[in-house]
C-alpha cells in the first residue's frame, strides 16, 4: 500500500485540459443574456462620499444598472443580526467580525473600496460607463503606514494569538552571546494570474448558480446561503479550474456577494472580472509586519533564550491574524522562549493569508537570526541548528509524529555544494561577482480534517472518484487518482476524478496544506470500502476465492488475487456480474482521530541557495536553489516537486523583488500592476533542484502524507538573505533585498 | 482634517458627446432614408440599436484556420474578441495591460499580447490561439512537453506560456536555458513553474521536432 512503497510520478490528471485551452475557469462560462459588471473604486483611502453622479453612466449605451450605496439591493443575511453580531457579517475568516459592507454607506474605509458597480450588456460598454461615474469626497487623513503606528498595536483576541512564555521571558539576556535584530517585510500581494470575480445567475427565486474563483466551493455556497437566506442545497457553486489563489480566495469577498445581489435585482446573469489594480485592494494581501528577535546562546552554541515580537497590520474594520511567531515556539531546543504578536488597525483593505502565511513572515526573522547568531558564534549555520535540534516538541512537550530534518540538512547541503561555502563572509568571488551560500529551515503544521468522498467502481473496470474540493493548482486531483489507484489497483488512466462542484461530497477549503491529508484520506477510506465490498463477495461460499480472508486479497489490473497464491483469482468484472451489480457506489465520511493530541505533526523544509551579488550595481541573483521537503510519503511526485519549485519562485520574489508600495500622503498604492510590482519571472529563477525525504508519517493518515504547499515557501527568503550576508558580509533585514539597499551597505 | 475634492465638472463630457454625436448622426442618417421609421425607433428607444450598428465595423480575420467575417466595435481588443465573442477562452486575461503574457497568441506567426492588440488591427491576418495549436487530437510537441515536465500548476498562464514557447523556438531564441529564461520572461507564472517550463522547451528544442 502507499505507506510502504514510494509512488511513481504520474502526469497531472488535468494536464491535457490545461495545455489545450480546454480547462474552463469561472469567467469562461457564458449564459444567455449575460451582463458584465465593472467596479468603480474610491479615489480616496479615508473619508466619505460627498456626492456621486451616475446619470451619464446610466444613460450610456447598453447599461442595465448602476449601483451605489444609494440604490444597492439589500443583502438579507447582512441586514439581520447573524452569529450574535449585530453587524450581520458574511462568514469571514476565524478572525471574523466584519463591519464593512459593500455599497452600504457613504463611508470610505480604504483605498479602492467600491463606490459603484456598473452593469452593461458588454464588457466594453460596462467599462466605458464606469468611467462616467463621478464622485466627490470629504477626505480625511488616512492612517496607512504601519511603522508610524506601531504603538497602536493590540493583542488580538483568542488563545492562539496570546503572549507565550516558556521558562523566563527574557532569559536570553543571561547568555554570554546575545543578538537583537529587527526584521521587516513589506506588503505583498498574492497576484494569482487569474483575475478575481464571479459569474452568478438566479435560475429561480431561490435557486442560484455560481461560477466562482474560490478555494472552497462549499464555503462559497455556505456564505451565499447565509447572505441571501436560502437553502444551501439551492445554490450550486462550480470551480473546477482556478487560476491560482495562494490564499486570496479563502473567503467570499463582499464584491462577490454584491454581484449575486445585483444579479437577483436585474434578473440576469452578471459576470464580474476585476482589474489587476483591484486585485491589490479588494482581495487581501500579506500584511506588512515588523519583527524583533532577541536571542541568546552560550559559547558552545546552545540556545539560552529567544524572544520574538511581531506586529502586523490589519484593517480598521476587521481583525486579521496569522501565525507569525508560531515557529519560534517549537523549532529549537531552547529553555527560555517568549513570543508576542500584535496587530495595528489601519485604513487599509483587510489582509488575508498568503502562501506560507504568517509562518513565512516569522521564519524570515527566526531563520535570519539563527544565521546571525551562528556567525557570532563562528559556527556553520547547519551545525548551530544541529546543536539545538529537538526530537520532541518543546512547546507541547510531546514527540513529533515524524521528523527527518537532519537528513534533510545533509541531503540539501550535499546538493548545493555547501562544502564550497566559507564561514567567512565576502571571501568567495567569481570575477566581479561575490558568491554566497545560505540556508534556512521551514515548518508548518500538518493536520487531517474531515471530508467525504464517493467512489464508483464500474463493471468495465473504470473508477470515478468524487469530492467537492477545489484544486487551485497543487494537483489535488492527481493525488486523489494516485491514492485510488493504490487502493483499488485501477490503472490511473481508467480513473476519472471529479472535483470543484458543490454537487459533489463535502470537503474543506483548499488551504493550509491540508488537502492531500484530508481529502486523500477520504478517498483512501472510501476506496477501501469498495475493496472490502469486493472481497466480501469474492470470499463468500461458491465464489472463486471462497474461504479466503479479505485481508489476504490483492487488487490489481481489474483482478482480485489471493496474495499468497496468485493463481487463485477472480476478475472484478465477473464478480460484479455474478452479483448483478452494474457498479459499486460508495460514499464515506472520513476524519482523523486523536493522533493530533499524542503527537505534534509538522512538515519540514530546508532551503539552500547560492547567490551572486554584484558589488557595484547591488544586483542579487539567485544562481542555484535546492529545496528539501520532509513532508511524509509523497503521493504524487511530479506535482509535489512542482509545488516545491513554485515555492522557490515565490521565495525569490519575496526575498528580492516583491513590495507593494503605498504613497502614505494619499494612502494609495503606486505600483498596483504587474509591471511595477515585481513577481519573479523566468529570468529571475535558476534551475531548481528538489529533494523529498519521502518517508511516511506513521500517524497522520493512512497514506503517511503531510502538506507541501506552505513549507515550499516558508523560510526561503531567509536563505537568500543569509546567502547575501555570506557573499557580502552585510545583513539586510528589510525585505525585499533590492539593489539600492545592497549598494547602500556596500559603499 | 477634512477637505473637499471636486472633479472638473466641465471637462469630462467628451465621452458623452461622442456618444450623442454618434446617436444623432445615426438617427439623422436614418431620417434621410426612412424618416417615419427612425422617429418610431427613437420613440421606442431603438436608437440604441441603430447607434450600435453604426459603431460596428467589419473585420475579416482567419482564426485557427477558419476565415471569420465579423462586425465588432473598434475598441474591442483581440483578447476580448476571442474570449467574449468567439468563445475561444483558452487565451487568458491576466492583466489586460501587456504585463503578464497570459494572452499570448500568434498573429501572422509572431507572438503578441492579445490584450494590447485592437482586434481591428488584425484585418486580413492569420491568428493562432492555443485552441489551434494541436493537430486534431494529436497534441503539439510543446503541449506534450508541458505535460511531461509538469510545466504548470493552476494552468492559467499555460496557454500563453505554450504559445510563447513555440514562438521562442521558431525565433531561434531557445538555444540554451539562459536564453530561454530571458526570452520567456514576458510570460509570468505565479505558481512558479519556470524551472519545468525551461525543461519542457529545452526538451522540444533538443528533440528536433517541427514546431
Amino acid at each position: 500500500m502507499t505507506k510502504d512503497t514510494k509512488n511513481p510520478p504520474i502526469d497531472r490528471v488535468d494536464g491535457r485540459m490545461k495545455v489545450t485551452g480546454g480547462a474552463k475557469y469561472f469567467a469562461e462560462f457564458t449564459m444567455p443574456s449575460m451582463t458584465y459588471c465593472v467596479i468603480v473604486s474610491s479615489d480616496i483611502a479615508k473619508g466619505s462620499i460627498a456626492s456621486i453622479d451616475t446619470k451619464k453612466a446610466e444613460n450610456a449605451p447598453g447599461v442595465v444598472g448602476v449601483f451605489t450605496h444609494q440604490n444597492m439591493p439589500a443583502i438579507p443575511g447582512w441586514d439581520a443580526p447573524a452569529q450574535g453580531n449585530g453587524n450581520g457579517p458574511p462568514p469571514g475568516p476565524p478572525s471574523g467580525g466584519e463591519k464593512y459592507r459593500i455599497l452600504h454607506t457613504k463611508e470610505i474605509l480604504f483605498d479602492g473600496q467600491p463606490i459603484a458597480m456598473v452593469v452593461a450588456d458588454t464588457f466594453e460598454r460596462a467599462t466605458y460607463a464606469a468611467s462616467l461615474v463621478k464622485a466627490t469626497y470629504t477626505k480625511q487623513t488616512a492612517r496607512t503606514d504601519l511603522t508610524k503606528h506601531l504603538a497602536d498595536g493590540v493583542t488580538p483576541k483568542g488563545e492562539r494569538a496570546a503572549d507565550y512564555v516558556r521558562g523566563t521571558a527574557d532569559g536570553y539576556k543571561t547568555a554570554p552571546v546575545t543578538l537583537e535584530a529587527n526584521y521587516t517585510i513589506p506588503i505583498e500581494v498574492h497576484n494569482p494570474m487569474e483575475m478575481h470575480g464571479i459569474l452568478a445567475h438566479w435560475e429561480g427565486d431561490d435557486k442560484l448558480m455560481i461560477y466562482a474563483k474560490t478555494q472552497g466551493v462549499k464555503a462559497t455556497q455556505r456564505a451565499m446561503a447565509q447572505a441571501f437566506k436560502i437553502n444551501p442545497d439551492n445554490i450550486r457553486v462550480h470551480t473546477e479550474f482556478m487560476g491560482g489563489g495562494f490564499g486570496m480566495a479563502l473567503r467570499t469577498w463582499p464584491q462577490e456577494t454584491a454581484v449575486v445581489a445585483i444579479s437577483r435585482k436585474i434578473g440576469r446573469p452578471v459576470k464580474l472580472v476585476m482589474t489587476r489594480s483591484q486585485m491589490f485592494t479588494l482581495v487581501g494581501h500579506r500584511p506588512r509586519t515588523v519583527q524583533t528577535i532577541n536571542m541568546g546562546a552560550d559559547t558552545n552554541g546552545k540556545l539560552v533564550g529567544i524572544a520574538h515580537a511581531a506586529t502586523g497590520e490589519t484593517a480598521s474594520y476587521e481583525d486579521f491574524t496569522e501565525g507569525t511567531v508560531n515557529m519560534t515556539k517549537f523549532m529549537y531546543d531552547c529553555p527560555n522562549v517568549s513570543t508576542r504578536y500584535k496587530i495595528v488597525p489601519l485604513d487599509r483593505g483587510v489582509p488575508i493569508w498568503m502562501r506560507g502565511p504568517g509562518e513565512a513572515t516569522g521564519a524570515f526573522a527566526l531563520e535570519s537570526a539563527m544565521d546571525e547568531m551562528a556567525h557570532k558564534l563562528n559556527l556553520d549555520p547547519i551545525e548551530f541548528r544541529l546543536r539545538n535540534y529537538t526530537e520532541t516538541d518543546p512547546e507541547h512537550n510531546r514527540p513529533y509524529s515524524d521528523k527527518n530534518l537532519k537528513e534533510a540538512y545533509q541531503r540539501g547541503a550535499d546538493a548545493i555544494g555547501w562544502n564550497k561555502r566559507s564561514n567567512q563572509p565576502s571571501s568567495n568571488r567569481d570575477g566581479e561577482w561575490l558568491i554566497g551560500y545560505g540556508m534556512s529551515s521551514g515548518t508548518f503544521n500538518a493536520s487531517r480534517g474531515q471530508a467525504t468522498a464517493r467512489a464508483i467502481l464500474n463493471a468495465d473496470g473504470s473508477l470515478t472518484v468524487q469530492c467537492g474540493v477545489t484544486d487551485i493548482g497543487p494537483g489535488s486531483g492527481t493525488a486523489m487518482a494516485m491514492i485510488a489507484h493504490n487502493v483499488l489497483g485501477v490503472p490511473v488512466d481508467k480513473i476519472k476524478v471529479e472535483y470543484g462542484d458543490t454537487s459533489l461530497p463535502n470537503a474543506p477549503m483548499q488551504g493550509g496544506s491540508t488537502i492531500t491529508s484530508t481529502v486523500g484520506s477520504a478517498v483512501y477510506d472510501v476506496c477501501t470500502t469498495v475493496k472490502n465490498t469486493l472481497a466480501d463477495m469474492a470470499t463468500k461460499s461458491g465464489s472463486p476465492l471462497a474461504n479466503s480472508k479479505a485481508n489476504d486479497l490483492t487488487l490489481a489490473d481489474g483482478m482480485l488475487y489471493l496474495e499468497a497464491d496468485r493463481s487463485k483469482k477472480v476478475a472484478v468484472a465477473d464478480l460484479m456480474r455474478s452479483n448483478n451489480l452494474p457498479a459499486i457506489d460508495k460514499t464515506q465520511q472520513s476524519k482523523g482521530g486523536s493522533e493530533g493530541e499524542k503527537y505534534s505533526m509538522y512538515s519540514f523544509s530546508v532551503h539552500f541557495v547560492q547567490v551572486r551579488v554584484h558589488p557595484v550595481t547591488g544586483v542579487v541573483r539567485v544562481s542555484k536553489a535546492v529545496s528539501v521537503a520532509d513532508s511524509g510519503r509523497i503521493v504524487s511526485p511530479n506535482t509535489a516537486a512542482s509545488q516545491m519549485i513554485g515555492g522557490v519562485a515565490g521565495g525569490i520574489g519575496m526575498a528580492l523583488t516583491e513590495e507593494a508600495v503605498i504613497d502614505h500622503r494619499f494612502g494609495r498604492y503606486i505600483n498596483n500592476n504587474l509591471a511595477d510590482y515585481h513577481v519573479a519571472t523566468s529570468a529571475d529563477v535558476p534551475h531548481t533542484e528538489t529533494i523529498v525525504i519521502d518517508k511516511p508519517d506513521p500517524y497522520i493518515n493512512p497514506m503517511g502524507a503531510k502538506g507541501m504547499g506552505e513549507i515550499a515557501l516558508i523560510g526561503f527568503a531567509a536563505a537568500v538573505s543569509n546567502a547575501v550576508f555570506n557573499a557580502t558580509g552585510q545583513r539586510i533585514r528589510d525585505l525585499p533585498i533590492t539593489p539600492d539597499k545592497v549598494m547602500q551597505k556596500l559603499v | 482634517m477634512t477637505d473637499k475634492q471636486h472633479p472638473d465638472e466641465s471637462a469630462d463630457n467628451s465621452g458623452a458627446s461622442r456618444r450623442d454625436f454618434l446617436k444623432q448622426s445615426s438617427i439623422m442618417a436614418a431620417f434621410a432614408m426612412t424618416p417615419p421609421a427612425a422617429v418610431t425607433a427613437v420613440e421606442k428607444g431603438l436608437h440604441e440599436t441603430i447607434a450600435t450598428r453604426f459603431e460596428q465595423m467589419s473585420l475579416r480575420v482567419t482564426i485557427n484556420g477558419t476565415a471569420q467575417q465579423l462586425n465588432i466595435e473598434p475598441r474591442v481588443t483581440l483578447l476580448d474578441l476571442l474570449r467574449e465573442q468567439l468563445n475561444l477562452t483558452g487565451t487568458k486575461k491576466g492583466c489586460d495591460h501587456g504585463q503578464c503574457g497570459a494572452c499570448t497568441v500568434h498573429v501572422d506567426g509572431t507572438r503578441v499580447n492579445a490584450c494590447l492588440t485592437l482586434a481591428m488591427t488584425t484585418e486580413g491576418c492569420k491568428v493562432t490561439t492555443i485552441e489551434g495549436l494541436a493537430d486534431g487530437d494529436r497534441l503539439h510537441p510543446m503541449q506534450e512537453a508541458f505535460i511531461k515536465h509538469d510545466g504548470f500548476q493552476c494552468g492559467y498562464c499555460t496557454p500563453g506560456q505554450i504559445m510563447s514557447a513555440v514562438a521562442c523556438i521558431r525565433e531561434g531564441h531557445a538555444d540554451n536555458p539562459d536564453e530561454i529564461r530571458e526570452y520567456m520572461s514576458g510570460n509570468i507564472c505565479r505558481c512558479g513553474a519556470y524551472s519545468n517550463i525551461v525543461d519542457a522547451i529545452m526538451d522540444v528544442k533538443q528533440g528536433g521536432q517541427k514546431v
